[in-house]
């Protein structure tokens, strides 16, 4: 019933902004590679990006820059990408909520912020969340959708 | 991050020659906008046409554009690539700008 996945990337890389955008070009290229569809695809770069930008704005800030640890396995046509890191853990040890930011207010309040969670949660289809011995792991599962 | 800024019919069209508005780039983008639209037209298109990736901070700091830009300025957007369109449909915020097929089409609506 657990089929062994394949790991199809395996990535290092420093918690910075300039280290997430090299390592989203390398997931990019390592899951064109292993054949993922351009709609997963692009739903997995949109998660990444803000799941790695979290990392490096709140979970590794003050400190230098804390490596992040992210692979992926494909499990036919399953997606699942686990990011670690040994930054601060999420607040309350849970994720959250990711609700929309009111937009029906006047133009000098509107949110330029506070997207982010909301996107990992509509663009992913699981997630899972563990801190352990120092260590947060962050786990999310992308399966194909059908468009429309 | 580098902008091309033009005008035509009252109108001023800012491109943006860069890939990505994402987190290492949202500040940058943020000061060349607040820099080349200082004193500009009433009417300001961002052409986003060769930009394949924005993420929640290039979202947030598209948002601070229209913001600083002032109540009797308007932002609207034109040429959005896939992939930034779905995060301006999925965040709803395709419903806070204008948004058009590329910057002609901008130019030609009318004003407020």
């Amino acid at each position: 019933m657990d089929m062994r996945g394949e790991t199809v990337l395996m990535l290092v890389f420093p918690a910075t902004a300039q280290g997430t955008r090299h390592a989203l070009r390398d997931v990019r290229g390592a899951l064109t590679r292993a054949g993922l569809a351009p709609e997963m695809l692009s739903r997995v770069e949109t998660v990444l990006a803000e799941v790695l930008n979290n990392v490096a704005e709140h979970a590794c800030d003050a400190r230098p820059a804390v490596p992040v640890r992210l692979t992926a396995e494909l499990r036919g046509s399953a997606l699942r990408v686990r990011a670690h890191d040994r930054g601060r853990p999420m607040p309350g040890g849970v994720p959250p909520a990711g609700a929309l930011p009111k937009r029906d207010v006047p133009r000098d309040l509107l949110p330029e912020g506070g997207f982010g969670w909301f996107l990992i949660r509509e663009q992913s289809d699981s997630l899972f969340y563990r801190r352990a011995d120092g260590e947060n792991t962050l786990e999310l599962q992308f399966r194909p959708r059908v468009p429309g | 991050m580098e902008l091309q800024s033009s005008c035509r019919d009252g109108t001023q069209i800012v491109t943006v020659h860069a890939r990505r508005i994402d987190s290492a780039a949202a500040i940058r983008f943020k000061d060349a906008m607040r820099a080349v639209t200082a004193d500009g037209p009433a009417h300001v298109v961002l052409d986003l046409g060769q930009v394949a990736f924005v993420d929640s901070s290039g979202l947030g700091a598209i948002v601070a554009v229209m913001k600083f830009l002032g109540p009797g300025r308007r932002l609207d957007l034109a040429g959005l690539t896939p992939d930034v369109d779905k995060v301006f449909r999925l965040t709803r915020m395709d419903t806070v700008f204008g948004i058009f097929g590329d910057a002609d089409a901008a130019c030609g609506r009318e004003t407020g």
